[in-house]
């Protein structure tokens, strides 16, 4: 892939200040994100996993600047839009958008669905019968029904809510979104009804996706290709099918083994690795390699340089002191 | 052997039908539209309602029918007890108690729904704006709100009245200077948590700039806490203005208040009890009423208790 990438984060920075504003003494710093740097091509799915807490949806929220990067640029389709204000951005925002979480709490209780939706619209010179039109064609796109655009969002199901949610990411025809676990909170059965439907309208409609989950056959299942994340670090990036047979840094080995086999017989001959201890408090990370004081292979270097992201081949990286060199 | 569905057994349900279906279920309801439904199987509530609107509707058309002004001296009639020509009797100029009543009642009424009107504006725009630019803007003006409350109001209130005169604009200006500390305190804290909220995210990332969202998606998800604050505040205000005018520096003669009234009838309280209890009784049901409103709309507003 040498065409130019859709976004490019080049070591991306977030720092958020804890603490009380008035005493300046007892201020700490968390680094959410810490130097991470990425490449998202058109029409890709970019898979990011990680558990929770290690910056995935800090990472998903910069690159759509809801967050200003405190170092790092961001460049979206070749244009540096780090430090664009809201101002300059507004052009941008329609092309990228973001579906959510939580279809209990993406939606303002007190807005009809029709608003809901078509709030990306009203930046626009649409008059009221064409965005009413284009509310009531995405309702269609999304499986709901054309009635529904009067009702509040009470009145549906998580499932509908998260379509309604999704309805509204594609009111202004965007070529990015960042899906921050949109399945997270939804019953199994309903859960593969939505990922159906977002591959199916990335078929359709060409989206790029950036599908933040910590369900790894979901990650599996929808990305071209896969970052795993742990504490702000991008540990491990690769192409889904190397990253799945071929996992090199020790977190990612972890991670997996902890998927669970639906094959007893093949469950029974996996080994389960259990890894010691707690994620570091990310406010006082450690010296060196972020993963190193929970690392089952952990060796003296760990402790004093930390692993860069290299490529290993095959657009696999890795950044482990055990791996390439 | 295989069991087969028998075909006769099932029917497609016809499309119209299924339509016809649909109808059926509930009317879809705004959030006002649902409060407004729970309200209404509140009784005291109700009761309240519907005591504080014809309080409100006699205190404006009253008078009006009313043979006695409420001002004018009767010197054949003094202190006597409720009869068919005087309702609620006279006070000891002769002046026609029931007429003065509701007189009281135009500006307790006033003085209440004005002062909890502007109480709101300025309580919800600071507690608004401190909540949502948070920080150091918003720790210093809470920090002002702080003091504000830890200053004994009726102290200043006394004060502002000596300075300016006893007249409804400046009690209304003494009521109004403190009590939207906490209409502010309720506002602040609703949209410190409701900016969290992904839809307020979702709203930014739809290009929408700061003060668009606090209008459309903050204040608005805040008002049912705001609104119930208030409803408190509307009894509390008249409660003041009753307690300023017993103490002799509100309302002035031969204008009349709940509470200039009650105040007249300490003098004559052994001769004509009756004069003490028609405005304590107005001021009582008020109270009463109001405070039974404010509790059917925090149940009806909140939530959580949504069926």
């Amino acid at each position: 892939m040498t065409a130019q990438p859709l976004i490019r984060a080049d070591r991306v920075s977030m720092q958020f200040t804890v603490g009380s504003s008035i005493t300046r003494a007892r201020r700490r710093v968390l680094t959410a994100v810490d130097q991470v740097s990425l490449d998202i091509h058109r029409g890709e799915t970019f898979g990011l996993v990680g558990e929770s807490g290690c910056g995935k949806t800090t990472l998903g929220r910069l690159l759509v600047r809801l967050y200003r990067p405190t170092s790092g640029t961001i460049l979206y389709d070749g244009q540096d839009i780090t430090s664009l204000t809201p101002q300059q951005m507004m052009p941008l925002r329609r092309k990228m958008q973001m579906i959510f979480q939580d279809p209990y709490a993406s939606l303002d209780p007190r807005m009809t669905v029709s608003t809901i939706i078509a709030e990306p619209l009203r930046r626009t010179d649409m008059d009221r019968a064409r965005v009413d039109a284009r509310v009531r064609e995405l309702l269609t796109l999304v499986g709901l029904d054309e009635n529904h655009a009067r009702r509040y969002p009470h009145e549906f199901s998580g499932g509908q809510r998260q379509r309604i949610g999704i309805a509204r990411a594609l009111a202004a025809g965007p070529e990015f979104i960042v899906c921050d676990e949109p399945i997270s909170a939804l019953d199994v059965s309903i859960q593969a009804q939505v990922v159906n439907m977002l591959e199916e309208l990335q078929q359709r409609l060409g989206f790029t996706y950036l599908f933040v989950s910590h369900d790894l056959s979901m990650v599996r299942h929808i990305s071209h290709r896969v970052g795993v994340m742990y504490l702000g670090h991008m540990v491990e990036m690769a192409p889904v099918d190397e990253l799945f047979t071929h996992m090199a840094h020790p977190y990612t080995q972890a991670l997996m083994s902890a998927v669970p086999i639906a094959d007893p017989d093949a469950s029974a001959a996996s080994q389960r690795i259990i890894l010691q201890g707690d994620v570091p408090n990310p406010m006082a990370p450690p010296s060196g390699c972020p993963f190193r004081t929970r690392c089952p292979v952990v060796m003296p270097v760990c402790a004093d340089q930390k692993p860069a992201l290299l490529d290993i081949g095959g657009g696999h990286w890795v950044a482990c002191h055990r791996v390439g060199t | 052997m295989q069991a087969q569905p028998d075909a006769a057994a099932y029917e497609f349900i016809p499309e119209a039908e299924r339509k016809a279906a649909e109808q059926l279920s509930r009317p879809s309801l705004s959030y006002w539209q649902d409060a407004w439904r729970r309200l209404k199987k509140d009784k005291l509530a109700m009761l309240g309602l519907a005591f504080v609107a014809l309080m409100g509707l006699m205190a404006i058309f009253g008078p009006l029918f009313s043979p006695y002004a409420y001002d004018y001296s009767d010197f054949s009639a003094i202190s006597q007890g409720p009869s068919a020509k005087h309702w609620f009797g006279t006070d000891a100029l002769g002046r026609d108690l029931f007429v003065r009543i509701l007189y009281g009642a135009r500006i307790s009424l006033a003085i209440g729904l004005v002062s909890a009107l502007v109480n709101m504006i300025i309580g919800v725009v600071y507690g608004g704006v401190a909540g949502f630019v948070g920080g150091r803007t918003d720790n210093i003006m809470m920090r002002i709100v702080d003091i504000l409350i830890a200053l004994p109001s009726l102290l200043y209130i006394v004060i502002l009245m000596m300075f300016m005169g006893s007249n409804i604009r400046s009690i209304l200006i003494a009521l109004c200077i403190s009590s939207w500390v906490g209409t502010a305190r309720i506002t602040r804290s609703q949209v410190v948590s409701l900016k969290q909220q992904e839809y307020v995210l979702s709203a930014r990332l739809a290009g929408a700039s700061n003060w668009e969202i606090l209008i459309r998606h903050l204040l608005p998800n805040s008002m049912g806490p705001v609104i119930v604050s208030v409803t408190f505040l509307i009894p509390s205000a008249i409660f003041s203005e009753a307690f300023l005018s017993f103490l002799g520096i509100g309302i002035q003669k031969p204008m009349a208040s709940w509470g200039s009234l009650a105040n007249d009838a300490i003098e004559t309280l052994r001769s004509a009890p009756y004069q003490m209890f028609f405005p304590v009784a107005a001021i009582s049901l008020t109270m009463f009423s109001l405070n039974f409103i404010g509790d059917g709309l925090r149940d009806a507003l909140d939530p959580r208790l949504r069926k």
